[in-house]
Formats: structure tokens, C-alpha cells, sequence
């Protein structure tokens, strides 16, 4: 290495140091030209808020999912039907973390890698679940339920010293208020019926403040009053949150898409890839569909 | 989405609740008043003769107890409050009173059978200097220190590695007798260093004082007792905090407290932390009280047993495990002298009796009394 080569290296080293502290404060202490994005943050810069590629996940030989590559919208609605064993909740388990895929890609925005993260990050950087099965806890009161499903500080200490304010009380009140349940505030969740305990699982998912609401068939169980409710609310989240909805009922998905007038596509999943997609109509038209469907 | 949201209305939502209702303070209160009064009275100034009088085994039998009553605590936090059962405990509870044990060999100085300034075990085992874990045990401020910090720590490792892997129910259950009968294995050897299958006693003094006067007696009585209400309220505040509703929510549901944004291994880790710590400060103040520790506190059985008083008690209550350790152990203490080969078929027909007819333990008994559904 000459002398010049030297200086010139050192030159360089003081000018990008000069860079980065004349940089920090603005655009979280990065320069333009040097890792654009900052990790950790959600980008949905580029329009997409779910990005799966090419994602396989294979159990002892069986593709449940077979390169599957979907791709959903910042504050977009989408369904997803498909016939059992399709691959809809693997899919879910995929992007929640619950399982690994054996190949392919998962990103949330466009920087944060889903596949290098547990359950529970994923879950605070804002995607959240609700399974099948209504899960709740079971031996806590409604009220206390929604409390720990607010967003907060998930750390062991600040829970030891964790009081509702105000504004947090008054938003547990609302949320009651909006799933029905504010005469079973003091209910234990155990005792109420399973659409309520469907609806009490959505509330404590819309506590968590999720950008992403993944619902695995949300409306299970539920009257027909209370799927409509349940259509009315999803609808209205529509635009802060984005949905994914995976659902047997057709009536629902119907009543989501208003049939295709609202503009809302549906993807069809068969075994472990994306079949057609498209607006209710025109997949209830395509062939393939209604062969998957009907068997014909 | 602040359409569809009605006003909020922060007075439809209740809780807050206290630490405990009036009525527990209450008995808080009276039973600060028995332990640090009435019963040093009865024992010290009332005369032996008198009815009231409380005879020295009596206090002994309850401070045992305290201290059990202080394992059961533990046990229902770990196992009551978060689902996990634990058949290890009783290894915590031995470290803690091994490291206190080791103090109180020390203040013998040389007053043991050889009269030499070394424990009797080691002049027997013929060995020249004190092993290296020997080092600090003639302090007292850092054998209780090692009183919290070796439970502690072994907890923090094996709770890690446990909780990390993903181990759970009956699988960890089994993994914790595994733990506490291997260190009961080692603590069995000579070459370990803590007096092999005798452990440690003959104790004679603490802190320069004898140990077996009737004053020490009493203060360690009254110290044990006052343990057992300050983790009492320690455990209320606990459970009562979001930090408890999150390792009940834990027991009821882990995977869907995972999708709500916590780590369950956190948690998990902390409780399971605090429980053992709780463990060995009962065994540190069991040891000078009762006058002898050794290798069989870490048997299966013993660990066992923590699990039962919990259970007979009534789990996820806090108070009934206590009255559970109170329950089982004065009934052992009367069986054994009553009919000494019956009491483990009795304990087991106990154990049976109360998963199949009361799963609540006694407080759900009494409960059930109080407001008949």
C-alpha cells in the first residue's frame, strides 16, 4: 500500500465519519446513500405491507405449501378460501412464525425479514393473529383480557409496575363497547358463548394496535347477526389496518366483498399455491375454481 | 375507526383493586401480632407449668413448618399461578439451607469432636485446607448472599435451558426430579465436600451466639415467621400485578400470549427465578431452627411433597398452599407418633382424596361453605 493510497483511505474515513454525524437526527442517523432502510422499522413504502415468495413448507414429503408467492397491499382487505388442506393456516403459521419454511422468502413492508423473527416480535412489530379456535384466557376476566392485549411495554419488569392511565382505561371502555361485551366487562372469558369469545379474541387483537390482522375463519360459530356484524367490522378497519381473512363461509366473504362490488379481491389457495385471484365474481367464474371446488 | 367507536367511558370499567380486601389485612395483622408477640410470650415469660404455656418442641414444630409453608408459597407461584409443575423444588430448598449450613460449621470452630478449626467431616476425610468452595463460608454476609444466589443461579441456567427448549407439562416435570435427584447423587459423596450422607450438624453457635438458647430460638422463630408474611404479601402483589394475570394467562393459553406480542420464556424464567429463591431462604432458615441438613431434603419424595401441601391447600390461591404445608405436616406430625407405618399410605390416600374430591384443596372447601352455589 503506497503513502498516497493511504492518505487517500484516511481522507475518505474522515469524510464519511463528517457525513454520518452531520446525518444524525435526520432519517434516524442514516445517509442516503448507505443502508438506505432502517431494520426493525415498517416500510410500506413500496405499497406492499405482506410480501411471501416463493415460500415451501413441507411435512415429512407433503408440500403443504408449494411455492406459494402472494403479495398483499398496505391497507388492503383480502380473502382467502380455499378447500381443506389448501394450505390457508400453514400459510398463517408461516408468516406468525410458528413454523419455518423450508425455502422461500417472508417480509413485512418491504425491509423487515419475517423468517428471523420469534412469535412474539412478530407479534409486536404489529401482526396480529387470531386462530381458529377463539383462544382467550380463559380463567381471566373480559376486562383483563383486553388490558393485556394492550399495546404496552411487554417486558417482565414494566408489568410488575404496570398501572392503566387514563386514556388506556378509556380505550379498554371502547373497545368493549365495540365487541359487544361491556355488561361482561367482569366476566370470566371462559364462561362467554363462542361468538363472543370470537369477537373478545378480535378485540384484544385491534388492542395490540396491529398493522397487519391476520383472521383465521373469524366468524365460526357466530349467528347469522353476529357475521354481519362481524362483516360491518372488519370493513371498517379497512384502510388503518390491513386484513387477511381466511374463511369457509361464503355468505361472509359475500358480504366482505359486497360480491365484488367494493373492489376487494380474493385469492383462491389449492394444495399449497395460489389457484386464481381476482374479484369474487371472476373467481367464482374461472374453471379451474370450480373444478377444485365441485370435484367436476 | 373512531366512527364506529362510541364514547369512551373510562367510570363503566371497574377494577383496582387493593393489595388485599380489609378483612385480609386484617389477619395479616393478627398474624404479625401471634408470631412476633403472643407466641414469644407464651413461650418465654409464660412459666412451663401454666396451660398456656408453649412447650419448646411446639415452636420448633411451627417454625418447620413456616418454613415449609414458605416452600408451598413458592410451589403455587410456579405451579398454581403459571402452570408449571415443579418435583425439584426440594433442591432449591437444600441449597439454601446447605449454604447456611456451611456458615454454622464454621462458627464451631474448634469446638467439634477433634478440636481442631475444621469441620468434623474433614478431619475425618484426613484433608489439610478447606475446598475451594469452603472460601467465603466464614462470612456470614456472603453465605446468605450465597443463601439467594446459588438457588438462584442454578434456576436461572436450568430454567433457560428448559423453557428455551420448549419443555413443558410433564416433560419438565419429570426433567426437575431428574435435577434434584442427581444433586442429591452428588451431595451424597464425601469428595464433594459437604459431609456426604451425614451433611452438617452439631451446630453450635451463630453469629458468636449459641444457637440452642431458648432467645436465639424465639428470634429465628420470629424471623422465620415474619419471612413467611412478608413473601405472603410479596406473592399477593405479584399476582395481583399484570405481570400475574400474564403467567396466568400463560398456564391457560402460552401460545396465544406469544401471538400477543410477550415472551413466555421471560416470564417463565422470572417466576421460576423467584419461586426458587423463595426455596432456599426457607431451607437457610430451616437449617439452624431444626439443627441438621443433609442430602435427603434433595430426594424425589421430599420435592414431592412440596407439590401435595400446595395441592391438599387449594393452587392459585396463595393462602392455600400455606394451610395446606400447616395441614399435611401437623397431621404428620401426629401420625407418625400415632401410627409411624401408616402415615405414606395416608399422605397418598390424601393426595387421591383431594384431586378427586376437591380439586380446589381446603380453600375451595371452605369457599364452597361459605357461599353454597
Amino acid at each position: 500500500m503506497t503513502p498516497d493510497l493511504m492518505k487517500a483511505g484516511a481522507q475518505a474515513k474522515v469524510e464519511h465519519e463528517r457525513k454520518v454525524a452531520a446525518a444524525a437526527g435526520q432519517s434516524g442517523g442514516r445517509v442516503a446513500s448507505y443502508s438506505r432502510v432502517a431494520t426493525g422499522e415498517l416500510d410500506v413504502t413500496h405499497g406492499a405491507i405482506l410480501y411471501l415468495d416463493d415460500i415451501t413448507v413441507s411435512f415429512d414429503g407433503f408440500k403443504a405449501l408449494n411455492a406459494l408467492s402472494l403479495s398483499i397491499s398496505a391497507g388492503e382487505m383480502r380473502c382467502i378460501i380455499g378447500p381443506n388442506g389448501a394450505g390457508k393456516t400453514t400459510m398463517m403459521d408461516v408468516i406468525t412464525g410458528k413454523t419455518r419454511p423450508d425455502l422461500g422468502k417472508a417480509h413485512f413492508g418491504s425491509t423487515i425479514d419475517l423468517l428471523r423473527m420469534r412469535e412474539n416480535e412478530i407479534a409486536s412489530i404489529g401482526i396480529g393473529r387470531k386462530f381458529q379456535k377463539p383462544t382467550v384466557f380463559e380463567q381471566l376476566s373480559v376486562f383483563e383480557n383486553l388490558e393485556l392485549a394492550l399495546k404496552a411495554d411487554r417486558g417482565v419488569r414494566s408489568s410488575m409496575f404496570f398501572r392503566l392511565n387514563g386514556e388506556q382505561l378509556d380505550r379498554i371502555g371502547a373497545m368493549l363497547a365495540l365487541i359487544h361485551l361491556k355488561d361482561s366487562a367482569q366476566r370470566t372469558a371462559g364462561l362467554l358463548s363462542h361468538g363472543q369469545k370470537q369477537w373478545l379474541e378480535i378485540g384484544m387483537l385491534l388492542m395490540q394496535d396491529p398493522k397487519l390482522l391476520l383472521l383465521d375463519e373469524p366468524v365460526a360459530g357466530m349467528t347469522d347477526e353476529e357475521t354481519e356484524r362481524t362483516a360491518e367490522l372488519f370493513l371498517s378497519l379497512e384502510g388503518n389496518h390491513s386484513l387477511v381473512v381466511v374463511e369457509h363461509d361464503m355468505k361472509f366473504i359475500g358480504e366482505l366483498t359486497q360480491n365484488g362490488k367494493n373492489g376487494k379481491k380474493v385469492t383462491v389457495l389449492h394444495e399449497g399455491s395460489v389457484l386464481a385471484e381476482g374479484l369474487l365474481s371472476e373467481v367464482q367464474a374461472n374453471e379451474k375454481v370450480v373444478e377444485v371446488y365441485l370435484g367436476r | 375507526m373512531s366512527a364506529v367507536l362510541p364514547t369512551p367511558m373510562a367510570a363503566t370499567v371497574v377494577p383496582r383493586i387493593g393489595l388485599l380486601s380489609l378483612k385480609s389485612w386484617g389477619a395479616v395483622a393478627l398474624a404479625l401480632l401471634v408470631v412476633a408477640v403472643i407466641v414469644p410470650i407464651l413461650n418465654l415469660v409464660v412459666p412451663a407449668g401454666s396451660a398456656f404455656h408453649a412447650s419448646d418442641y411446639a415452636v420448633q414444630l411451627v417454625a418447620k413448618i413456616m418454613c415449609y409453608a414458605i416452600c408451598a408459597l413458592a410451589m403455587d407461584l410456579i405451579w398454581g399461578y403459571t402452570g408449571i409443575l415443579s418435583l425439584g423444588h426440594g433442591v432449591f430448598f437444600a441449597l439454601g439451607g446447605y449454604a447456611m449450613g456451611m456458615y454454622l460449621m464454621r462458627q464451631i470452630g474448634s469446638d467439634g469432636q477433634y478440636r481442631l478449626p475444621m469441620p468434623d467431616f474433614m478431619v475425618f476425610l484426613n484433608w489439610k485446607e478447606f475446598p475451594w468452595h469452603w472460601a467465603l463460608s466464614d462470612s456470614f454476609i456472603a453465605q446468605m448472599a450465597l443463601v439467594v444466589l446459588v438457588p438462584g443461579l442454578l434456576a436461572f441456567v436450568f430454567g433457560y435451558f428448559a423453557f428455551r427448549s420448549r419443555i413443558k407439562g410433564v416433560y419438565f416435570s419429570i426433567i426437575t426430579q431428574a435435577m434434584t435427584y442427581a444433586a442429591m447423587l452428588l451431595f451424597f459423596r464425601n469428595e464433594t465436600g459437604f459431609g456426604g450422607n451425614n451433611g452438617f450438624t452439631d451446630f453450635k453457635r451463630i453469629l458468636g451466639t449459641p444457637i440452642a438458647t431458648p432467645s436465639m430460638r424465639m428470634l429465628l422463630f420470629v424471623i422465620t415467621g415474619l419471612t413467611l408474611i412478608g413473601f405472603f404479601l410479596l406473592a399477593r402483589w405479584l399476582v395481583n400485578s399484570k405481570f400475574g394475570r400474564v403467567l396466568q394467562a400463560i398456564r391457560d393459553a402460552e401460545t396465544r400470549v406469544m401471538f400477543t406480542g410477550y415472551d413466555p420464556l421471560r416470564y417463565k424464567l422470572a417466576i421460576w427465578v423467584i419461586s426458587a429463591v423463595m426455596c432456599g431462604i426457607a431451607g437457610a432458615l430451616y437449617v439452624p431452627q431444626i439443627g441438621i441438613i443433609n442430602p435427603g431434603e434433595m430426594s424425589p419424595a421430599a420435592s414431592i411433597e412440596i407439590a401435595i401441601w400446595a395441592a391438599v391447600g387449594g393452587r392459585g390461591t396463595l393462602i392455600g398452599p400455606i394451610i395446606g404445608a400447616f395441614f399435611v405436616n401437623g397431621a404428620k406430625s401426629w401420625f407418625t407418633q400415632a401410627f409411624p407405618e401408616f402415615w405414606l399410605y395416608f399422605l397418598g390416600a390424601l393426595f387421591i382424596a383431594v384431586t378427586i374430591f376437591l380439586p380446589q384443596g381446603i380453600i375451595g372447601l371452605l369457599r364452597r361453605k361459605k357461599e353454597p352455589a
